[in-house]
């Protein structure tokens, strides 16, 4: 048994405590919009806020964020507007297939939070998610409209 | 439109909906938001739209989404002729059942070839002309006024004379009990308002919320997930398996056992996964468990100078004007195998019953999903459900083998409740359907002004049509290895030979992305340019004069120069290559800067693709493909390789097949060069001419010929 805080409610799921918090999230919570895509933490598409940071969850047994926020695609947009990444990803049409987006938007809404206006070598050394359509020139374009439209609006990314 | 009356699917729709907020009535599972419902027959005016009472125009799509943009585009064509309001437009999947209950009314549901414009814009664009015509005729009638006296615009019907109008919406009734036309007439393409104008992709929304849009997102009550292991072998067979290994493990049910393969099923797939990792399986290899790369490479080698090589073109005396030729100049092009590597790994989800099939499923052709589906299971097609499903990419995947079909039907029939197949990222890498290896023997005759008067060209490699449908081939060569090398090759040479000596392995292979054009346009743009080398002449300007007779090629290779700044200097240290390539009935060519760091490190600044598709549908999916395309063949030419020893595949996931990332990407500029006339592809296009135009880039950097791929492979260092 594991308690945890998904998108700001608790839940007592009851798995082996080796399994990662991925599987937790789509097959025990029904929270599908974290994506499995390779399972040893290279391409990033089950990217999930623990208390804020990005982490690869299809690599984070389930043990280690007890007790700890855990926020997910689903969470981020908050009382039905869109956070400011998707709204950017929305604009800029920058999904194709859409399957690593999630991950690639939790990724980078991290990174607007700890870095509200990032240059393209922070983009670079930050956004390590793989994108087998190719998305990336439009990723990069909307991380700069997103973060353009916080200072904007001066709200911050949670 | 009814379909397969199912309570239990209704109950289960409605959990996707509790889930993903999506809602879904009805024979499928719509898309959009908000969510449309495929709605009665009633408002169905054709087969192809349905218009509610509230405006909302429903166009159906029978071609897979899998990122393609074909889920707006091909809309696009529907309403440029019925004249509706683009705003109100919501796209819908056709499902394959339904296509099968009404004779094919969708017509060919297989999504590939970058044809799903070309092969349906007819049909599409005489649905919507038909409805439009019906619109008018059920408002004329209303009004007691001549149809001739009525236009549709945006979505209104006006009486021209009296200035009254009719939304569609209001009509949509009355129309669906109009006759359809016998025939229609098409708009002029200068008169078309929505075609070749930027349209924003339909299905957004949907994926920058984590929507339940994949096949790997399904649930359903009492559902189990299955985890497989296939033999690492290509057509290898399972000996035995221990299962007493499993005893004491939670939540396993099963254990199922196919001739190739065994998978475990349990309560979670997290459990499944770890029970199928530690399962003591044994398997027989048989002969080919000593096959290896350096064994499909030699034999590659030796067939570049056999003798039994079947001819594909052969124009004027090539062995003759080689023979006078001033210069001649030869060289050798290898490339390996290449996984897909979909972001989505296979999956399905089946439910067998005693009544119905049921599968959920990532798929490029539903009409295929469903055949297997009928197979596997033993029941006629007309008790199959196939869910068509947003897929996690495609790139030829998931179109002709649909392998994880198969399995997830024997598996849940099997086990008799519905079973979600996922297979791992590393059964994904091992157990593809390849790009082949192919290898070329490239040999020129130069005359004294540098130009080529011959060119052989031998290929040697697998063949896809001999492992899909071998009788193509009883009465001459595989047409399909040689892509781009027949009567699409763009350069006019007086004397061309091109042949194929076929060298099969076991390694399975299927459509890669652009198919055969990969490797061919990599040997074939190479070797232009060591032709231009060889005649002391400018790539651009010796391509030019090469494609004197082609306006068109010309046109497009001009476009990219030109955009590029051909005849500017690039950045110090940064270098440009070059190439054209005609493929899928559409023409591209790049210009590549790249710089060869002294450690050897490629890196690629800036491609400029210039792309002539005839009728450009929707700009924005034509760049959206551009940058997809290259950054796919950038991947490849940077990293891909699928090696095979002991008969198996050597790589396993992204860390030793890897990846392009976004620190890794050019900044791309797509020029569109729309001649109009014709309808071609944009998907695979724009790949073929990356690899060889940055290793030209390379090579005026390093005057370092690459004549392998991937690049990886290559010391680049500065000596």
């Amino acid at each position: 048994m594991a308690r945890l805080t998904v998108n700001g409610r608790a839940y007592d799921v009851d798995v082996d405590s080796d399994t990662p918090l991925l599987w937790v999230l789509r097959d025990t919570l029904g929270l599908m919009g974290t994506k499995y895509g390779c399972g040893i933490a290279q391409c990033g598409a089950c990217t999930v806020h623990v208390d804020g940071a990005p982490i690869r969850s299809c690599s984070l047994p389930v043990s280690a964020v007890a007790d700890r926020q855990i926020t997910t695609i689903e969470g981020l947009a908050q009382n039905g507007a869109l956070h400011a990444v998707q709204r950017a990803w929305l604009d800029l049409d920058v999904p194709q297939c859409g399957y690593c987006q999630s991950g690639m938007i939790m990724a980078v809404a991290a990174l607007l939070k700890d870095k509200p206006s990032p240059s393209d070598a922070e983009i670079d050394v930050a956004i390590t998610n793989i994108c087998r359509c190719g998305t990336y020139q439009r990723i990069r374009m909307a991380i700069h409209a997103a973060a353009g439209q916080q200072r904007v609006s001066g709200t911050s990314s949670q | 439109m009814s379909g397969v009356a199912h309570v239990d699917r209704r109950s289960f729709l409605a959990s996707v909906a509790a889930v993903g907020g999506a809602l879904a009535l009805g024979f499928e599972i719509p898309f959009g938001a908000p969510a449309v419902h495929a709605s009665s027959a009633a408002r169905e005016i054709t087969a192809w739209i349905v218009i509610e009472p509230d405006e909302t125009v429903i166009i159906r799509v029978a071609k897979s989404e899998m990122g393609q943009g074909s889920f707006t585009a091909l809309p696009m064509l529907v309403a440029e002729e019925l004249e509706c309001d683009w705003s109100k437009v919501k796209a819908e999947f056709v499902s394959p059942q339904e296509n099968r209950r009404r004779d094919r009314v969708w017509g060919n549901m297989s999504t590939g070839a970058s044809r799903s414009i070309s092969a349906s814009q007819n049909d599409l664009r005489c649905a919507g002309a038909t409805a439009r015509t019906m619109l008018i005729a059920a408002a004329a009638a209303r009004w007691n006024v001549p149809d001739s006296e009525c236009a549709a615009a945006r979505g209104v019907i006006t009486h021209l004379p009296s200035g009254r109008t009719m939304t569609f919406g209001r009509i949509a009734a009355a129309a669906a009990d109009i006759a359809p036309p016998a025939q229609v007439a098409l708009k002029d393409p200068k008169d078309w308002t929505l075609i070749g104008t930027r349209q924003k992709r339909l299905d957004v929304a949907d994926k920058i919320m984590g929507k339940p849009i994949y096949a790997i997102d399904v649930q359903l009550p009492n559902m189990l997930y299955a985890a497989i292991i296939q033999c690492p072998v290509f057509k290898g067979t399972l000996k035995s398996v221990d299962e007493t290994k499993l005893a004491g493990m939670k939540g396993i049910h099963h254990v199922v056992k196919r001739p190739d393969a065994v998978a475990v099923v349990a309560d979670s797939w997290w459990r499944a996964k770890k029970a199928a990792e530690v399962l003591p399986v044994s398997w027989d290899g048989g002969d080919n468990a000593s096959v290896s790369s350096s064994t499909i490479s030699a034999n590659l080698h030796e067939a570049l100078s056999a003798a039994d090589a079947r001819v594909g073109r052969n124009d004027g005396d090539v062995d003759r004007a080689l023979g006078q030729a001033v210069k001649r100049i030869e060289a050798d092009y290898e490339v390996p195998f290449l996984a897909h590597a979909t972001m989505e790994p296979q999956n399905c989800t089946a439910h067998v019953t005693a009544d119905l099939v049921e599968i959920w499923v990532p798929t490029q052709d539903g009409e295929t999903a469903l055949a297997i589906a009928a197979d596997a299971a033993g029941v006629p097609p007309g008790k199959v459900v196939v869910h068509k499903m947003m897929l996690g990419g495609g790139f030829g995947r998931r179109g002709i083998f649909q392998d994880f079909v198969r399995q997830a039907v024997l598996i849940a029939k099997e086990v008799g409740q519905p079973v979600k197949l996922v297979w791992t990222r590393e059964e994904d890498i091992r157990h593809d359907f390849y790009r082949p290896v192919a290898a070329a023997r490239m040999t020129a005759g130069l005359d004294a002004d540098g130009m080529p008067v011959a060119w052989k060209i031998r290929t040697a490699g697998q063949s896809i049509i001999a492992a899909v449908s071998p009788r193509v081939m009883q009465f001459g060569v595989d047409r399909n290895f040689l892509q781009g090398l027949l009567e699409d090759m763009p350069y006019d040479v007086p004397n061309y030979l091109v042949d194929f000596a076929m060298r099969n392995t076991h390694v399975p292979v299927g459509v890669w992305r652009s198919v055969n054009h990969s490797q061919n346009a990599f040997f074939k743009e190479s070797f232009v340019d060591e032709m231009a080398y060889a005649a002391g002449a400018d790539p651009y300007l010796f391509r030019r004069k090469l494609l004197a007779k082609k306006p068109k090629e010309l046109a497009v290779l001009e476009a990219a120069a030109t955009h590029a700044g051909w005849d500017t200097s690039p950045p110090l240290g940064v270098f440009r290559g070059i190439a054209l390539h005609n493929s899928q009935n559409s023409v591209c060519a790049q210009v590549v800067e790249a710089s060869v760091a002294p450690d050897g490190k490629v890196r690629v600044h800036r491609v400029v693709s210039a792309i002539d598709p005839g009728h450009a549908v929707n700009p924005l999916t034509i760049e959206l493909q551009t940058e997809s395309a290259i950054v796919y063949g950038l991947a490849a030419a940077l990293y891909g390789e699928i090696t095979i020893r002991d008969g198996r595949v050597e790589q396993t996931n992204f860390h030793d097949y890897p990846m392009l990332r976004l620190a890794e990407m050019p900044r791309v500029e797509t020029v569109i060069v729309a001649s109009g006339g014709f309808w071609g592809g944009v998907g695979e296009t724009p790949m073929p001419p990356l690899a060889p135009a940055l290793c030209n880039a390379i090579f005026s950097a390093t005057g370092k010929r690459i004549r392998s791929l991937p690049l990886k492979n290559h010391d680049l260092r500065s000596a």
